[in-house]
């Protein structure tokens, strides 16, 4: 195990990058600590996958340096780094039974037989295996091999990290819960350093510790779930994560005050001077809710969605959610509320600290 | 509307549907929820013709369509892989269907470019598939059966292989979208969260058989047997095995409370009652909160809510809560829920009569 | 309403029952016919019963000429289907090298068989043929009129030479259907070349390998023209294949009956062969997994 440095990484599948958009993967200067679990978590095409690539070794980046501790493994083979990787679609050894899936990382490297034995045992334990373990791999549900190409990951004691590549895809939902609380059990427990790359939110946030959002190339965001969603430092973040995302309302602003058309909204803090910006407040539709004071809307349309009820109204023209409760009844004369511990303000899309 | 009896249908001996009855009517939304192999591939076979009953019968508008070819049927389908004609150009795709029909050309175009705007596709119009994102070829997919302007559609898990984000935008735009048309839409899914996202009804599928059929929340809220409570459930449902004896309900010593008035009326005897994960909360409401001394196992936080998975007597239970609760393993947690959110199920698994709690 | 049957589909097929009925099951019968039977032209007829048979079982002719068969096949199956799949493997998975390597792989299956040959024919004569000229001037002895082994060797380097392309097409289409995501797991756990080929490339293939296997032997059981044409069965009766021996009989010497009982037996022969072949690789196929993999 070992922490991992991304050292001015960039990458661009053009031989000879310009601009910034010709980079698939901007700049990116960080370290994932040692034993932490990280998410990458963006649409298809942010660049997500080009930098777990870039971690495995699949992918050499066309700038910058790779760390492993305070090894340079830029230049070295997927061999080389010692990481495991889970994949989207589960890959297995179909000819092999689930014990020699397991053992065949160890034998590979040469382990003697009584090692591999004890370690197989141990992994296959931890997986929740052991049962059936000299089984055909190639009978088993998709959510059983999952657990086999975390096993060769586990089975191995000289991992650095071990990669996720949207590995819960073709699980069904209930064996996801599952499988996400195991990896959550087995970080804790044994303190591997885990990188998931993912498109779904629910996923990225429940896994990580620290969540990595990007966007076109870039990285918009490193935070905690909490952070991430009380604080998003990009409208990207408010937007993409959150279902239904952060609603976003073009504003002018006078020090502590936000206007919205002919209404106002107390900031929590005195804005500073944004000349020339596009100005928008950003509120999560978990911040907002439908009570009989407030700004008047116009309620469009209740969805109930069973654990909650998500309400889409028009507030001087522009489009608000909110959530209201199961069994919560809303007012004839609709107006809205923000929580002030829940209101942003984005200057160009990016945050902007508010004053006393 | 489109009416399946008795319809069963078996594959080399491997029953694939097993006597289903199901009553579609026209303009509204159904969703077929039901894990991996359950059968909604099957069912949505049957319905469109592809595969014929081996029990059973079809009727569509009251008229026995079961023998008869999906060509002679006006239907629509869409899958989970993105098929198009990889040849043709966005807007030939979408146009596929009314030239088979022979519609003249200013008739053509008018229907091509309505699909198009509604589904966003304008800009694309002039390219191939295979130059477009997957969220795009799925649009183009959906314009292609929108314009088909079938009587019957047909979406067998559209979004699955779509982003998250992508999935959520088109989720709000496909009743939108299909609202007008007055067809009857059948969209299949694995998902709980996603039946509930659309709304209209939900047929809960289990081993080849429809095990609840009503419209989606009530099917979501009153489930009518263990099966379809464990399917419609996400997180998964909490269930525990109680016995109902001398006016209290418990599970050895770990839980017991005074049977509520709305249970007053079953025998004693064994039930299991459930509860879902977001009905589990840790601050006390009304006097008839009951309380478990359980330990955490570990906690999942997205930021907006937390997931406490937590273990007391052997069970291990999913709490949902709102906001941010960081329990450490091995932490006690005091978990609270109100009698009136159980729901309770005899030994068969079916879910016993009460008279439902409503608070508003 | 009634429920409504659709008939019309017998009527689709109907071409092609006729068209089996005329191509396949009509001949047989009259082979079949003629194998219980003697005649010696005019249409007369005398009943045989099963001597035909007997005699074919018991002549040395027949059995020499099946042992023949079974060693050719065995020796091109031995060498194409390892030739096949190392091929396969090493060939490029993408770039231009690819539909270069597919033309030239498809060249020798465009080639008719009488040309092939007639090619090789011409390439292994000792007088004008560039191989055999090479080889005559080297100081090699080779003739394949005259010497068996040569004769043997010929027809063999021709098989491979014409047929080995089938099998590396059928591989190499086995083998670009497998996800990249099983190399990167194969290296990722340290897998050798050999582990990769033996635990992910081979299992992958296996199907494609045993249509393969099934194809070649089948076709190289009846092989005919090319011996027909190079070595015409000899020297001796040395390259003499069930095939040419049968239409020997039939035409050459006009022994309808014997000729019709062989080609029966001929035939359940290969189909027996093809029944144990087919049988033994699919038995360790199992259960095939459903669903879970893409």
């Amino acid at each position: 195990m070992a922490e991992i440095t991304f050292d001015g990484i960039r990458h661009s599948y053009y031989p000879d990058p310009q601009k910034p958009e010709d980079f698939a993967l901007r700049e990116i200067n960080h370290t994932f600590e040692d034993g932490g679990a990280y998410a990458l978590l963006g649409p298809s095409g942010c660049g997500k996958t080009t930098l777990l690539n870039i971690i495995s070794g699949l992918l050499h980046p066309s700038h910058g340096r790779l760390l492993f501790g305070s090894t340079d493994v830029t230049d070295l083979s997927t061999q080389e780094r010692n990481i495991a990787q889970v994949f989207q679609f589960p890959v297995v050894y179909d000819t092999m039974s689930v014990y020699d899936n397991l053992a065949f990382p160890l034998r590979n490297r040469n382990v003697p037989k009584d090692a591999v034995d004890a370690k197989v045992k141990e992994t296959l334990e931890m997986i929740g295996l052991s049962e059936g373990a000299h089984r055909k791999a190639q009978g088993l549900t998709a959510d059983q091999k999952q657990k086999i190409s975390l096993g060769r990951g586990l089975v191995r004691s000289d991992v650095n990290a071990i990669l996720f590549d949207e590995p819960l895809t073709v699980i069904d939902p209930h064996m996801k819960w599952e499988l996400r609380s195991q990896l959550k059990k087995l970080h804790r427990r044994f303190g591997y350093t885990m990188i998931y790359v993912t498109h779904d939110q629910t996923e990225a946030l429940t896994f990580a510790d620290q969540v990595v959002v990007m966007y076109e190339g870039q990285v918009v965001q490193i935070g905690t779930p909490a952070e991430l969603f009380e604080r998003p430092m990009h409208t990207f973040v408010g937007y993409f994560i959150g279902s239904p995302g952060m609603n976003l309302l073009p504003v002018r602003t006078e020090g502590r005050t936000a206007r919205i058309g002919d209404q106002s909204v107390e900031l929590p803090g005195a804005a500073p001077d944004l000349q020339g910006c596009r100005i928008d407040l950003g509120v999560r539709p978990e911040f907002t809710r439908i009570s009989t004071t407030g700004l008047p809307v116009q309620i469009r349309k209740v969805e109930d969605v069973g654990r909650y009820k998500i309400v889409r109204a028009v507030l001087e023209g522009q489009e608000i959610a909110a959530l209201a409760g199961e069994d919560e009844a809303l007012p004839a004369d609709p107006h809205v509320q923000f929580d002030p511990a829940g209101i942003n303000l984005y200057a160009d899309s990016w945050r902007v600290d508010l004053g006393a | 509307m489109l009416e399946l009896r008795n319809v069963s249908r078996a594959v080399g001996g491997a029953d694939h549907i097993r006597n289903v009855s199901l009553a579609l009517e026209r303009g509204t939304l159904n969703v077929l929820l039901g894990p991996t192999l359950a059968g909604k591939t099957s069912l949505m076979r049957l319905m469109a013709g592809l595969d014929e009953p081996t029990s059973g019968t079809v009727h569509f508008d009251g008229a026995d369509v079961t023998g008869q070819p999906v060509q002679r049927r006006n239907v629509a389908m869409v899958y989970q892989q993105f098929i198009n004609y990889p040849a043709l150009t966005v807007y030939e795709n979408i146009a596929s269907p009314l030239r088979i029909q022979g519609r003249d050309s200013a008739t053509i175009d008018r229907e091509v470019k309505r699909a198009a705007e509604l589904m966003r596709l304008t800009p694309y119009l002039d390219r191939t598939p295979l130059n477009l994102s997957g969220g795009q070829q799925q649009r183009t997919a959906l314009a292609r059966a929108m314009v088909k302007n079938a009587s019957l559609v047909l979406l067998d898990e559209p979004l699955a292989n779509l982003d998250y984000k992508l999935r959520e935008e088109l989720r709000e735009e496909l009743p939108k979208i299909f609202a007008e048309s007055g067809a009857i839409f059948v969209y299949a899914t694995t998902e709980p969260q996603e039946a509930l996202l659309l709304g209209g009804n939900t047929a809960v599928l289990s081993e080849g058989q429809m095990v609840q059929f009503g419209p989606t929340v009530d099917v979501f809220r009153r489930p009518v047997s263990l099966i379809s409570a464990r399917t419609f459930a996400d997180p998964p449902l909490n269930t525990l095995s109680v016995e109902k004896k001398n006016g209290r309900i418990s599970h050895g010593e770990a839980v017991t409370f005074p049977v509520p008035a709305h249970l007053q009326h079953l025998p004693d005897g064994a039930y299991t009652i459930g509860i879902q994960p977001h009905h589990l909360t840790t601050r006390a409401t009304t006097p008839h909160t009951v309380s478990i001394h359980a330990r955490a196992i570990i906690t999942e936080i997205t930021g907006s809510e937390s997931f406490v998975h937590f273990t007391f007597a052997g069970t291990d239970w999913i709490m949902l809560t709102p906001g941010v609760l960081e329990l450490d393993p091995d932490d006690a947690v005091e978990v609270l829920f109100e009698p009136t959110n159980l729901l309770v199920f005899d030994m068969e698994g079916r879910a016993v009569e009460y008279e439902f709690h409503t608070a508003a | 309403m009634n429920k409504t049957w659709n008939n019309k589909a017998w009527f689709m097929v109907l071409p092609v029952l006729v068209l089996v009925a005329f191509s396949a099951v009509i001949p047989l019968m009259t082979v079949v016919n003629y194998s219980v039977q003697d005649t010696f032209g005019n249409n007369q007829f005398f009943w045989a019963g099963t001597d035909w048979f007997i005699e074919l079982l018991e002549s040395d002719r027949f059995w020499e000429a099946l042992g023949r068969n079974l060693i050719f096949s065995v020796i091109i199956l031995l060498i194409e289907v390892p030739l096949g799949i190392f091929i396969a493997l090493n060939m490029p998975k993408k770039g231009l090298g690819v539909p270069f390597c597919l033309v030239f792989m498809s060249l020798p299956l465009l080639i008719p068989w009488n040309v092939v040959g007639t090619i090789w024919q011409v390439f292994g004569r000792v007088d004008i043929g560039l191989l055999g000229y090479t080889l005559f001037s080297m100081g090699v002895d080779y003739n394949y009129v005259s010497n068996v082994s040569d004769a043997w060797i010929t027809l063999i380097v021709m098989d491979i030479w014409h047929w080995t392309s089938l099998v590396v097409l059928l591989c190499y289409a086995g083998l670009v259907s497998i996800p990249d995501a099983y190399f990167q797991a194969a290296k990722i756990d340290g897998a050798s070349r050999w582990s990769v080929f033996r635990y992910i490339q081979l299992p992958k293939m296996k199907r494609v390998l045993l249509i393969a296997v099934l194809l070649r032997f089948m076709d190289s059981f009846m092989i005919y023209t090319e011996p027909f044409v190079v070595t015409g069965g000899g020297p001796g009766n040395s390259t003499t294949f069930l095939s040419i021996d049968l239409v020997k009989m039939a035409i050459g010497q006009f022994d309808l009956g014997p000729a019709a009982a062989m080609s029966l037996v001929y035939f359940l022969i290969i189909l027996l062969f093809s029944w144990v072949f087919y049988t033994v690789m699919t038995s360790h196929d199992g259960e095939t997994g459903k669903g879970g993999e893409q």
